[in-house]
């Protein structure tokens, strides 16, 4: 639905662009008017809608799960909401019960962790489904003049929570290795051998600084994939866009349950693995 | 597409989720689950129980059936017995009774007999006597005579 005085490539960028709050060397702190005052703000600036939106569905997720967690009871005929939850909860725990076995105790925030990533990012992803132009248009109404409503599609989200599953995986590597025991494990892994150590030193690091990077690109990348199709679509002609667009945003349900998958197993795995002793 | 302050953001709201969830979601749900697992499970169980008891329930009702019904028979066995014998022991004192009274009957009749055999004979001692005197014409002296006449009359 591109108006008629805006290219398609300003269109495109323009839904790409996210609501930049932050130090403008010349302007200090505001809100940027276009990517390049975003760019020259450097890393001194937040995307409120990427933040916002974050937050909303955390909020959303975390209000819902907590009124049934409030009002679940072991007596009485779950409701229709309560088996929802319920459901989401033994998948999660299933899968981390699963993926967690061996000797090694395993900490109880794993599962909570697993449960938000899984249904955090769910709620983020599902905002893709929403027709593009409609949430901007309703803020372009009210004075934003951008709003780019997918975190996933924005880098900083996912590998914010990349970080933070990182910062994890170290933690737990220390806390039941033990420092000498996680150096050990660097120096001394895939080759047992002492004149190998820079190697495996070199291999292990890349590793694990490999394993956040991973995460946070695959979603980031498939979302932001899907987003531009969306946005491409969206330059068509109206009476054409729903051939594509129907399918594209069924095929979509399956991509944002599956990404919210992954990013939830690999988060178990990466930290399964944390808590393995060799 | 700037990597900036977003990301540290979306890390402390990262952490602060699941804080929140590990402290206030998982656990009452968790709780819940597994209450419920178990309350379902006991509820099996006691239906199985009951299940059990019912089924023993029944053996006992059949065994106290069946000896009931063996007790019922064994009386009405004691009961024929019973009357048969009553019956035997009816018959015996009728039996009894009968050859008592034709006993009785019987000496009665002797008894007549006898009577009347005194009698005819005392008769046919005054006939002999009064047949005599008409003989004889003359009166006999009873008292005289009373003797002789006797051991006529006994030998009739």
């Amino acid at each position: 639905m591109a108006s008629e005085n805006v290219t398609s490539v300003e269109y495109i960028q323009h839904h790409l662009q996210n609501l930049t709050f932050g130090l403008h060397p010349e302007n200090g702190w505001s809100i940027a008017h276009g990517a390049e005052e975003a760019r020259e703000m450097g890393f001194w600036a937040i995307h409120l809608d990427t933040i916002g939106w974050s937050v909303l569905m955390g909020v959303i997720f975390l209000g819902l799960f907590r009124k049934v967690a409030n009002s679940a009871t072991s007596s009485g005929v779950p409701g229709g909401l309560q088996n929802m939850v319920e459901m989401v909860v033994e998948f999660v725990d299933d899968t981390v019960k699963t993926t967690f076995q061996g000797p090694h105790t395993r900490s109880p925030l794993i599962a909570p962790l697993a449960l938000t990533v899984f249904v955090w990012i769910f709620l983020q992803n599902s905002l893709k489904l929403i027709p593009i132009d409609w949430l901007p248009g309703v803020f372009a109404k009210l004075g934003v003049d951008y709003m780019k409503v997918v975190p996933t599609t924005d880098p900083n989200a996912t590998f914010g929570m990349a970080i933070g599953v990182f910062c994890l995986i170290i933690f737990y590597s220390f806390k039941i290795k033990g420092a000498g025991g996680f150096a050990k494990e660097l120096s001394f892994t895939p080759f047992n051998h002492w004149s190998l150590v820079p190697f495996n030193l070199f291999l292990e690091v890349l590793q694990l600084l490999v394993k956040p990077i991973s995460l946070a690109l695959r979603l980031f990348g498939n979302m932001y994939a899907g987003e531009v199709i969306f946005i491409l679509i969206a330059l068509l002609p109206f009476w054409i866009q729903w051939t594509l667009n129907v399918p594209w945003a069924i095929f979509h349900i399956l991509v944002i349950t599956l990404q919210a998958f992954i990013f939830m197993v690999l988060t178990v795995v990466y930290l399964s693995s944390a808590h393995e002793k060799h | 597409m700037n990597i900036n302050l977003t990301l540290i953001g979306q890390t402390i709201a990262f952490a602060i989720f699941v804080w929140f969830c590990m402290k206030y979601v998982w656990p009452p749900l968790i709780q819940a689950l597994q209450e419920r697992q178990k309350k379902i499970a006991d509820g099996l169980d006691a239906a199985s129980r009951a299940n059990r008891d019912l089924e023993l329930a029944q053996q006992q009702a059949n065994e106290t059936l069946r000896e009931s019904k063996e007790q019922a028979a064994q009386i009405l066995e004691q009961a024929h017995k019973r009357s048969n014998q009553m019956i035997e022991e009816a018959r015996e004192n009728a039996r009894l009774e009968g050859e008592r009274m034709i006993a009785s009957a019987r000496s009665e009749i002797d008894q007549e007999i006898n009577r009347a055999k005194e009698e005819l004979r005392a008769q046919v001692a005054r006939l002999a006597i009064e047949g005599a005197e008409r003989i004889l014409e003359s009166s006999i002296d009873e008292a005289k005579h009373r003797e002789l006449v006797d051991k006529l009359a006994t030998e009739l």
